[in-house]
């Protein structure tokens, strides 16, 4: 069928070019941002700066699982650092016990971590709303108890912790370890962010968006809650693990009193911070939890805690829709004053 | 034997303290339908107020009751201005300003009064042991300071206008505005009782536990495991939850896992009531009508 004996495909057509382009162009600009984000430090920042960024990135992705559960099907955690403890003493047991490489623990950390998002979905499934949060929140607060526990000192390395060995870059790279680290991490992060966004645009996260927003209507379209709810919480579980493991691979040390309760509380404050329900939202959540209390530490030793829960507030308060909703908030003021 | 007497009674004292907390949280719980997860803070924020008042040199007692009238105000204050503006936000916008109150009371107690662990006087003489051994001067003080203000909590709601003015706000919001009653002010009334009762908790086991910023944390938790496990909605349910708590944890601690897990053990509590019976043992089953 030619475009001269359709009228309706002639009209189409030269619609459909300007979209594909938009795609390229979209392409092209996250290409670009990338190799940005990965060349720039690399070239320029000192390695303690390195690993700030690698942290950074862990966090992003940490927020990124949480934000899925939270964000996109509306199954409020206060306790997603308990995946994150998972998986980081997954990757340290399996390197210091097992000799397992690296890279081959990151998998597995996040098999492990899914398989107990799934169990822990089920009974989730029954507490709705706050209660889920009640019962997150106490998951977070027993964790390092739980981690000290004498009976599994053995692999945990008990209160003392268990140190890693930083992965040697490989040769033909030409990166010292701190710059091959970076990188390592941001094109895993990369690769989960993109996932994500695929998923979430995809009829499963309107699935998701539909459940969080309105659970009857979504039943009666005939969307089995029970079975999204859980699958939901198993890949957020196991994104989170994956990030923990990421964690521990670039800070070499496990313990137990840095998988405190207030881990959990900085992941739930980036992401309200970065953008709840918002993709690239995460990615301002993990800058703004490793650089803001560093910025704020020279005040006072206590005052990142006090203005941490002062900037949350006031995000909830004046800006719900994080950092990820600025742009758009700005389009908004623009539009109303250029109207008015 | 003895030993298990003496852990039945440590039980019933720490419990009601549990019971106190579990209290403030299901007074705020009924007419709001949010759980105050900062409620422990706050608590331990008053704490730290009475141990400024009573090194400035006033009486135990003179203090004590200033501390609960500052903790009041605080708790109206922090109703009016911080949640008044969130009634009808959603549930987690709710839980983030909670968890930033948490986050500002505990980095600032660390601010203000230091990370080191205080010694806090107790009011009771602690240094002979009554019934033979049974229970210290302290516990029995506590345990009759607990149970007192919660006779006091009954009686105000039960029998002044003022507590069955409260009821109806929490009960039926529209129903009691169209009678006159202001429901705002009965909400953060009902805040301000919450915070005085978490001040009194806080000053009773803080001779036990010490002082400092995270003291409060495990001790939520327990209320927490404590109102579930009495039921949400029922404050006297609650009560009687908040002592169970204190007396599984201590029996459980002293025979089943130690001291090492007893926070794994109240987490138990609370996943247990919520699979088997989320309304708790005295409270009201929920249906909703779709």
């Amino acid at each position: 069928m030619s475009t001269s004996q359709n009228p309706l495909a002639a009209t189409l057509a030269p619609v459909a070019t300007p979209a594909r382009d938009g795609v390229m162009l979209r392409i092209l600009i996250v290409l670009g941002g990338f190799v940005a984000i990965a060349a720039v430090p690399i070239a320029f920042a000192s390695s303690y700066q390195l690993f700030q960024l690698t942290l950074a990135a862990t966090y992003a992705i940490a927020i990124l699982g949480l934000n899925i559960v939270t964000g996109f099907n509306g199954q409020i955690s206060l306790g997603h650092g308990a995946f994150y403890a998972v998986g980081a003493y997954t990757t340290a047991i399996l390197m210091t016990h097992f000799d397992v490489p690296y890279w081959a623990t990151l998998p597995i950390a996040a098999a492990i971590c899914g398989v107990i998002g799934f169990g822990i979905g089920f009974p989730a499934l029954r507490l709705g709303g706050l209660y889920l949060a009640l019962t997150t929140f106490a998951v977070a607060v027993a964790v390092p108890q739980i981690l000290k526990y004498k009976g599994v000192e053995d692999w945990t390395g008990g209160v003392q912790g268990t140190f890693l060995v930083k992965p040697d870059a490989p040769e033909f790279t030409g990166l010292d370890n701190d710059q091959y680290l970076y990188l390592f991490v941001l094109v895993i992060a990369a690769l989960l962010f993109l996932m994500a966004a695929n998923l979430l645009h995809s009829r499963i996260g309107r699935a998701m968006r539909s459940i969080r927003d309105n659970p009857i209507a979504a039943e009666a379209m005939g969307m089995d809650i029970a079975r999204i709810k859980t699958r939901t919480f198993a890949l957020s579980a196991a994104i989170t693990g994956l990030a923990g493991a990421l964690s521990a691979i670039a800070v070499e040390f496990v313990a137990p009193d840095s998988f405190s309760v207030e881990l959990s509380i900085n992941l739930f404050v980036g992401m309200v911070v970065g953008g709840v329900g918002s993709i690239v939202g995460p990615i301002f959540g993990g800058l703004f939890v490793v650089f803001v209390p560093n910025l704020a530490e020279s005040i006072a030793r206590a005052a990142p805690g006090v203005i941490y829960g002062v900037i949350l507030i006031l995000f909830l308060y004046l800006l719900p829709q994080g950092f990820a909703g600025f742009p758009r908030r700005i389009g908004a003021l623009l539009r109303q004053r250029s109207q008015g | 034997m003895q030993g298990l007497a003496h852990q039945l009674v440590a039980g019933i004292a720490t419990g009601g303290i549990y019971a106190s907390v579990a209290l403030a949280l299901v007074m705020i719980y009924q007419s709001t339908h949010h759980l105050n997860f900062a409620q422990g803070e706050m608590a331990t924020f008053s704490t730290y107020i009475a141990l400024t008042l009573i090194n400035v040199g006033l009486p135990y007692w003179i203090a004590f009751v200033l501390t609960i009238l500052i903790s009041f105000a605080m708790g109206v204050f922090i109703e009016r201005v911080m949640l008044k503006p969130m009634h009808n936000a959603s549930v987690l916008a709710n839980v983030g300003v909670f968890i930033g109150l948490l986050l500002v009371f505990r980095n600032a107690m660390g601010w203000i009064f230091d990370y080191t662990i205080k010694a806090f006087p107790s009011p009771f003489e602690s240094d002979h042991p009554l019934l033979g051994g049974l229970i210290s001067g302290h516990e029995l003080g506590s345990t009759a300071v607990t149970l007192g203000v919660l006779g006091i909590v009954y009686v105000f709601f039960r029998f002044t206008k003022l507590g069955l003015a409260m009821r109806a706000a929490a009960f039926n919001a529209s129903s009691s505005r169209l009678v006159g009653i202001r429901v705002g002010w009965m909400l953060a009334l009902g805040w301000g009782l919450a915070a005085a009762i978490g001040a009194i908790a806080g000053m009773m086991i803080a001779p036990v536990v010490f002082l400092e910023p995270n003291m409060m944390l495990g001790i939520l938790l327990y209320a927490f495991a404590g109102a579930l496990l009495g039921g949400i909605d029922n404050p006297g349910g609650a009560v009687i939850g908040g002592f169970a708590v204190g007396i599984i944890e201590n029996l459980g601690g002293a025979y089943l896992v130690g001291t090492e897990l007893k926070l794994t053990l109240a987490l138990g509590i609370i996943i247990c009531v919520l699979l088997v019976k989320p309304s708790g043992l005295f409270g009201r089953v929920v249906q909703s009508r779709v």
